[in-house]
């Protein structure tokens, strides 16, 4: 496992590759929904947004990712300002896929549900913006050792794609009508309300 | 004829919510120590060692295994011998809830369209069914949004064929299941009506794993089969382990029915229920 501090620099961000594992040290801001909507207030150059919602508790309570799409909408001016990673868990959209090759930065997934291990990691927080937000609110955390994985590096690498790609023994599955296999057609929740939203 | 006080179930659910916090339920730890051995992916080895490694945690310290404790839903059996007193049983469980979510996270909001947090979790999901005898089951379900939300349904022709409903599922899962926080146990309704069939879906979850249904149970493993041919793996960054297991609920429908409904649930599945 690579170790890394933050603020990460270019070199460390150069260096991070789809599937590495990395334990990071430093400080981490946590930021969600909520917060993402009325502005991200601090300065994010060099900086990691970890997108989750802890329990409470002291320094902290439970504290894992939640689906980072749902913070797609706002990341793209981030990563313009020089913020170089974020924290969730699952696939995003392609276009902020391709973004993290525009502008250098990496995005790390964390094993969600994972909580309580990782909020052994964390050693101080601190609330810095929008306490009414309860969990939703703005924290500082400094955390020792944090365990990751790298899911889009800097270079257009995606680990979601690789992982399946390796893995997948799905060629086709038979149906009585229509044709194609599920990997051509993931339009299954088309007619759906889900596979939009995601959470945690 | 048995008197049971709404006091005891007041109690009772904010033990549920408590306990299953921190808790997975029942035979879980047996299928992540056996994914463990099946995972062929060292990312998703490494996923999994990290999901034991924090129910364990979770259990001894009495932390939450995921940040997202969810909205409770709360299945009820009421025996049709037992009488209620000492107030209502709605009031009682939401009570319970409030009280067993004191050091959780409040992740409920009042009206989905203005999103005002209650801040105490509450109101829960309450189903409620009478049944035989002079007992009060009581189950709690405490369901996260990140798998509940890639959740989905779909209005079959009654003509459709066995394997129209497998590939319906196994899409969903490779379109929706990496943000529900695989490796996954899904709920699946069959049958009934719209509504019904998701009711079922979210009933399904709450079988105790490693119980087989006989008229279920082949359908099961070719879907978990399937399922775990995808690739997806562990929090979906690639392996062997998408689904942990596959429960299937079926109900009669009507003659032009044949509804399908597909309720994720993450591996942190957490279900623990009390007859009083």
């Amino acid at each position: 496992m690579k170790e890394i501090s933050t603020p990460l620099d270019d070199k460390t961000i150069k260096s991070l590759k789809a599937g590495d594992q990395v334990l990071i040290s430093g400080i981490v801001y946590v930021a969600r929904d909520a917060a993402h909507q009325k502005g991200i207030p601090f300065d994010v150059k060099g900086q990691i947004i970890f997108y989750a919602g802890p329990t409470p508790g002291d320094p902290i309570g439970s504290i894992g990712p939640t689906t980072a799409s749902r913070m797609d909408p706002f990341i793209l001016p981030l990563l313009k300002k020089g913020l170089k990673a974020t924290i969730g868990k699952g696939p995003r959209s392609e276009g902020v896929k391709k973004a993290h090759k525009k502008y250098k930065a990496v995005y790390f997934t964390a094993t969600g549900g994972a909580a309580a291990l990782l909020s052994k990691t964390v050693v101080r927080s601190e609330v810095i913006a929008y306490p009414e937000l309860g969990a939703e609110a703005i924290l500082k955390l400094e955390v020792v050792k944090f365990p990751a994985i790298v899911a889009y590096d800097s270079h257009g690498g995606d680990l979601f794609q690789k992982g399946r790609k390796k893995y997948s023994k799905l060629v086709t599955i038979r149906h009585s009508r229509g044709s194609g296999n599920p990997f051509n057609s993931l339009d299954a929740a088309s007619s759906l309300p889900a596979g939009q939203a995601g959470a945690a | 004829m048995r008197e049971i006080n709404t006091s005891q179930i007041k109690q009772a659910v904010s033990d549920l919510c408590q306990k299953s916090s921190y808790t997975l339920a029942d035979g879980v730890m047996d299928l992540l120590r056996g994914a463990l051995k099946n995972e062929e992916s060292k990312t998703g080895k490494e996923i999994i060692t990290q999901i034991i490694g924090n129910a364990e945690i979770a259990q001894k310290e009495k932390l939450p295994l995921c940040q997202d404790t969810g909205i409770a839903v709360v299945f009820i059996e009421i025996g049709q011998e037992a009488i209620i007193v000492g107030g209502e049983i709605k009031e009682a469980v939401n009570e319970g809830v409030s009280q067993g979510y004191k050091n959780l996270r409040k992740s409920v909001v009042l009206n989905p369209i203005d999103r005002i947090n209650t801040k105490d979790n509450t109101p829960a999901i309450i189903h409620e069914e009478i049944v035989d005898g002079y007992n009060i089951k009581i189950g709690i379900l405490p369901k996260g949004g990140g798998a509940e939300n890639m959740s989905a349904i779909k209005m079959f022709l009654p003509t459709a064929k066995k394997e129209d409903l497998i590939k319906f599922i196994v899409e969903t899962v490779v379109s929706n299941g990496a943000k529900a926080c695989p490796p996954l146990i899904l709920g699946i309704g069959i049958g009934g009506t719209f509504d019904y069939a998701a009711y079922l879906a979210k009933k399904a979850l709450t079988r105790k794993i490693g119980a087989k249904n006989k008229d279920t149970v082949e359908l099961e493993k070719e879907i978990l089969s399937q399922v775990n041919k995808t690739g997806l793996g562990p929090m979906g960054l690639g392996g062997r382990v998408t689904a942990l297991a596959v429960h299937i609920e079926t109900h009669p429908c009507h003659i032009t029915s044949l509804p399908v409904a597909i309720n994720f649930e993450c591996h942190a599945h957490r279900y623990q229920e009390i007859i009083l």
